[in-house]
C-alpha cells in the first residue's frame, strides 16, 4: 500500500503491519464461516442462489442481510417492505462508520468506490483498534478485503450446498465469532463510560431478543450509546453548558 | 413486489448508506458530542453482537457451550494472548464441549 503524502505517522513497523494484517485475516476467516450459514439460510427462506449472491456482493453488511432473509423466511415475498425496512435500519450504523472512516482512509480514485463498500462492523473495528493512522488503514483494507472475498465465496458455497453441509456450530464457529467480537471490544473498555455502555447494550440486546424480530435487538441496544453519549452520562469530564 | 425487487431495493439502499457516510462533512465528527456518540455506538453494537452471538438461537435465549467458550476467551484476552489464538481457543472449547455432551 502506498502512503503517498502521508504526514501523520512515522514509517510503519513491518512487524506491526504484519500483526494487523493477521488480525484482519483472522476476523475475515471467522466472519466468512458465517457466509455459509447465510447462503444456506437465504436459500431456505426462498431466495435463489443468485439473489443470495447479490445480497452479499451489493448489500455486503451481514446484519442487514440476515435481517432481510429472516423477515422473508417468516413472511415470504409479501413481507418485502418489512424486509427492506429492517435491513436499512440495521444498515444505518454504516453511515456513522463511514463518517468515522472517511478522514482515516481518505480514499482516492477507484478506492472511493471500494472503501465505502467495504466499510462494515469488522473493517471499522479492526481499523479503530489500531493506534496510528497508517496501521488503521492497513487494518481497514486487510479486513475489508478478507471479508469481501471470503463472505462472497462462502455465501455461494452455502447457497449451493445448503443445509447438507451440516451444522457449523459443531465446529464451534459461532463461539469463535463471539470471541472475535469480544477481541474487538476489549481494547475499548478503558473508561467507566465505555464499560457501562457495553454492559447495558449487551443486556438490552439479550432481553429484547425474544420479543423483537431478529436483527433489531442490536439496533435497539445502539440507542444506549446515543443516550449515554448525548448527555455524557458516566463521563469523566463535564463540559460547561454555558461560558463561565 | 417480487423477491428480486426486495433484494435489489434493499441492497442499493444499504450500499447508499455507506456512501452517504463518506459524504458527511469532515468537521462534523470533530465536534465533541457526535464523536463521543460515534465511539460509544461502536462499543454498544459490539457488545450487543456478542450478547446475541453468545445467547441467541433465533428469537430464543439459550445457555450452551458458547458461554464457557466466551469466558475462556475473556480470560485469555485479559492475559494478553494474541487475538488469533483466542478465537481458535474459543472455537475449540465450544466444539469440545459439544462433542462430549
Amino acid at each position: 500500500m502506498v502512503d503517498e503524502g502521508a504526514t501523520d505517522a512515522p514509517e510503519v513497523d513491518p512487524r506491526a503491519r504484519a500483526r494487523v494484517v493477521r488480525d484482519g485475516l483472522a476476523v475475515g476467516l471467522a466472519t466468512a464461516a458465517y457466509g455459509i450459514s447465510f447462503g444456506a439460510l437465504a436459500v431456505a427462506a426462498g431466495l435463489d442462489v443468485w439473489q443470495a449472491c447479490v445480497l452479499s456482493l451489493v448489500m455486503f453488511t451481514g446484519g442487514s442481510q440476515f435481517a432481510l432473509v429472516g423477515v422473508i423466511a417468516a413472511g415470504g415475498a409479501a413481507a418485502g417492505p418489512a424486509a427492506i425496512a429492517s435491513s436499512v435500519m440495521l444498515g444505518l450504523r454504516n453511515v456513522v462508520y463511514g463518517m468515522r472512516m472517511a478522514p482515516i482512509v481518505q480514499p482516492t480514485g477507484w478506492k472511493r468506490v471500494v472503501a465505502p463498500w467495504w466499510t462494515i462492523d469488522e473493517s471499522v473495528a479492526v481499523a479503530l483498534a489500531q493506534r496510528v493512522p497508517s496501521l488503521q488503514r492497513v487494518g481497514f483494507w486487510a479486513t475489508g478485503a478478507a471479508i469481501y472475498v471470503g463472505w462472497n465465496l462462502t455465501t455461494l458455497l452455502g447457497a449451493l450446498i445448503g443445509d447438507a453441509l451440516g451444522d457449523t456450530s459443531a465446529w464451534g464457529l459461532d463461539a469463535a465469532a463471539a470471541a472475535a467480537f469480544l477481541g474487538l471490544l476489549w481494547p475499548r473498555l478503558k473508561s467507566v463510560q465505555a464499560g457501562a455502555v457495553a454492559a447495558a447494550a449487551a443486556v438490552v440486546a439479550a432481553l429484547t431478543t425474544p420479543v423483537l424480530a431478529p436483527g433489531l435487538p442490536v439496533l435497539v441496544a445502539a440507542v444506549v450509546a446515543v443516550v449515554v453519549g448525548w448527555w455524557n452520562l458516566f463521563g469523566r469530564r463535564r463540559v460547561p453548558e454555558v461560558p463561565a | 413486489m417480487t423477491l428480486w425487487h426486495t433484494v435489489l431495493i434493499a441492497s442499493v439502499a444499504c450500499a447508499a448508506l455507506k456512501f452517504a457516510g463518506y459524504l458527511v462533512p469532515a468537521g462534523f465528527l470533530e465536534r465533541e458530542r457526535p464523536a463521543r456518540i460515534a465511539d460509544l455506538l461502536t462499543i454498544a453494537l459490539l457488545a450487543a453482537l456478542i450478547a446475541v452471538q453468545t445467547l441467541g438461537a433465533g428469537q430464543a435465549l439459550v445457555v450452551d457451550a458458547r458461554i464457557p467458550a466466551l469466558i475462556v476467551a475473556a480470560a485469555l484476552y485479559a492475559v494478553r494472548v494474541p487475538f488469533v489464538l483466542v478465537v481458535a481457543a474459543a472455537a475449540a472449547v465450544a466444539a469440545g464441549i459439544r462433542a462430549v455432551t
